[in-house]
């Protein structure tokens, strides 16, 4: 860490040293500005490339799979940038106010001013409840892994993987690479919709053969792959023992002792929200996102938003969003950028964004889960509210607004802050109230976004009030 | 039976730590979490419920993972590294 002259314009500051904030981090550098990147990982790469905590005898090719060379770079040029920016790891940005930053440092509130904000805050699983989804044993697909790649440790030794997205049949792969015994694949949706990826071909053929062969491969190992799942089950008394299921209009049941579950991924986007950055409802990710042209400004003058925390776009595109936005940061500065490199970006990421229409249409999202989820069925994992109280509140208060919603159930009040509860919520919101899942609005984010020791937030304040 | 299970990192270096007063030897290398449930079912006991909890995400975002050391310091398990000598609680009992 090192201390700037105060009379110096304030530096730009990077929240996040994944794909995007490492790429806007270089960029910002070789036009001579010194960021700030804050990050709460204790090493660059974010939750894709993220990194061990010591070496543990595997290869880079063994951990990060056909990404290898990428992670590789990414890693080696952002240890290329040291001396050249300011580096807080393991920091937490918990509040911004006033055009400053709030960050937790070691176990220190810090106060930052800044010039340029580039929001690089990256996703999390997406996910509905589902009967038994809070027993041990049952982790998101990221966190299963996280687990493997980040930890060396499988979450089961007949594990079971659930849900939907190209992460699902990711992770098993990598389940079964390691020689983890996979019991099977369930997928929410039909078999019929993986057909899409055909159109997906012309856009990326590496990543669609790349996904078939995976595919082909689970299936000659002996993994069951099921399709059009539905009314999904983890039964269990004190930790998972196995999962029942809808296939056909039969019920099926397998045994498992870890499952992996998600539905795709969501942004994190309560810093864009704390931002004052507008935000609008994106029909595709059936979710509201922070609005941002093509060069990732948003709403906010120098405020800009890269990354998957700003629309689930993968790994790829990060690293084009980060460096775009960092252009678009010395553009809005008057400083020289390269507006033809900036061109590059913009048509690698409109053609990327084409291929992602085609991953939802082939991985969709099964919002119908929600509409029969059993009353007693808990929604909110923070605070044990479950899906028929939420019921009862929406009908008891004649509800239809989702902070309202907070207000009278509690949902999104627990110390998640309604990153893993908001979509489910959203979703029976809607259906019970007879609205469309944008009528019914988004849970407002408050300071601060995680979770902080009180002194802390007391410190800030007498800080902020000198 | 634990719920995670080790595939590398077995032969690391010892890292003595102590679950509900009981010894316990972690690896080099792990979180809070990889620790704990490399011998256990459980991280915690919902506050509500009082059923077990062994978190979710493993990123730092669902908050399904807080443990407490005897201190009483609170410490989110998949995002801390284990270090040598900490006493964790992850309660047997209800918490208050």
């Amino acid at each position: 860490m090192s201390e700037r002259p105060t009379s110096e314009r304030p530096q730009p500051l990077i929240v996040g040293a994944g794909p995007a904030g490492v790429r806007a981090a270089q960029a910002l550098v070789a036009a001579g500005l010194r960021p700030l990147v804050v990050d709460e990982a204790p090493a660059c790469g974010g939750q894709i490339y993220r990194q061990r905590l010591v070496p543990d005898g595997r290869s880079n090719k063994a951990l990060y799979g056909s990404e290898a060379a990428k992670a590789e770079a990414l890693h080696r040029d952002f240890a290329a940038l040291t001396g050249r920016i300011d580096y807080w790891p393991q920091a937490l940005l918990w509040n911004l106010r006033d055009g400053r930053a709030d960050v937790m440092v070691d176990g220190q509130s810090r106060q930052v001013a800044y010039d340029g904000l580039v929001l690089a805050t990256g996703a999390i699983d997406r996910t509905l409840p589902i009967p038994g989804w809070t027993l041990p044993g049952v982790f998101t697909l990221g966190g299963a892994q996280i687990a493997l790649k980040s930890q060396g440790c499988a979450i089961g030794n007949k594990v079971v993987f659930l849900g939907s997205g190209p992460l699902l049949y990711l992770v098993a792969w990598q389940y079964l690479k390691a020689g983890v015994a996979v019991a099977a694949v369930l997928d929410g949706a039909p078999f019929k919709a993986k057909l899409n990826l055909l159109r997906g071909l012309p856009l990326a053929p590496a990543i669609v053969l790349r996904g078939l062969r995976m595919t082909a491969e689970l299936k000659l190992a002996g993994v069951a792959l099921h399709y059009g799942v539905s009314h999904a089950r983890i039964l269990g008394a004190e930790r998972v023992e196995g999962l029942a299921w809808g296939e056909a209009g039969r019920e099926r049941r397998l045994a498992c002792d870890g499952l992996g579950y998600g539905l795709a991924l969501r942004p994190e986007t309560q810093l864009a929200d704390l931002a004052g950055c507008r935000f609008r409802f994106d029909a595709r990710d059936r979710a509201f996102l922070p609005e941002r042209d093509n060069a990732g400004r948003s709403t906010v003058q120098g405020v800009y938003l890269a990354g998957d925390g700003a629309g689930i776009a993968g790994a790829d595109a990060a690293e084009r969003a980060g460096e775009r936005a960092a252009l678009a940061l010395l553009e809005d500065r008057g400083l020289p950028h390269d507006a033809a490199r900036a061109r590059v970006l913009e048509a690698d990421l409109a053609r990327i964004g084409r291929f992602r229409d085609v991953l939802e249409a082939a991985f969709p999202f099964p919002a119908q889960w929600m509409k029969d989820v059993a009353d007693e069925t808990l929604l909110c994992r923070c605070e044990e509210v479950s899906a028929g109280e939420v019921r009862r509140a929406i009908a008891g208060f004649g509800v239809h607004e989702l902070n309202r919603l907070k207000a009278v159930s509690r949902i999104g009040m627990g110390r998640c802050q309604g990153r893993v509860c908001g979509a489910a919520s959203a979703e029976l919101l809607a259906h019970e109230a007879g609205r469309g899942i944008a009528a019914v609005g988004r849970l407002r984010s408050q300071a601060p976004v995680k979770p902080i020791p009180l002194a802390l937030a007391l410190d800030a304040h007498r800080e902020a009030a000198e | 039976m634990p719920l995670l299970h080790r595939i590398v990192r077995k032969d690391h270096q010892a890292v003595a730590f102590t679950l509900d007063g009981k010894p316990c030897a972690g690896r080099e290398g792990d979180t809070l979490l990889t620790a704990i449930l490399a011998q256990a079912e459980a991280l915690r006991l919902s506050e509500f419920s009082g059923e077990p909890r062994a978190g979710f995400c493993q990123m730092g975002a669902c908050q399904d993972c807080w443990v407490a050391l005897e201190s009483g310091e609170r410490l989110r398990a998949c995002s801390t590294a284990l270090v040598a000598g900490m006493r964790i609680v992850t309660s047997r009992r209800r918490a208050a």
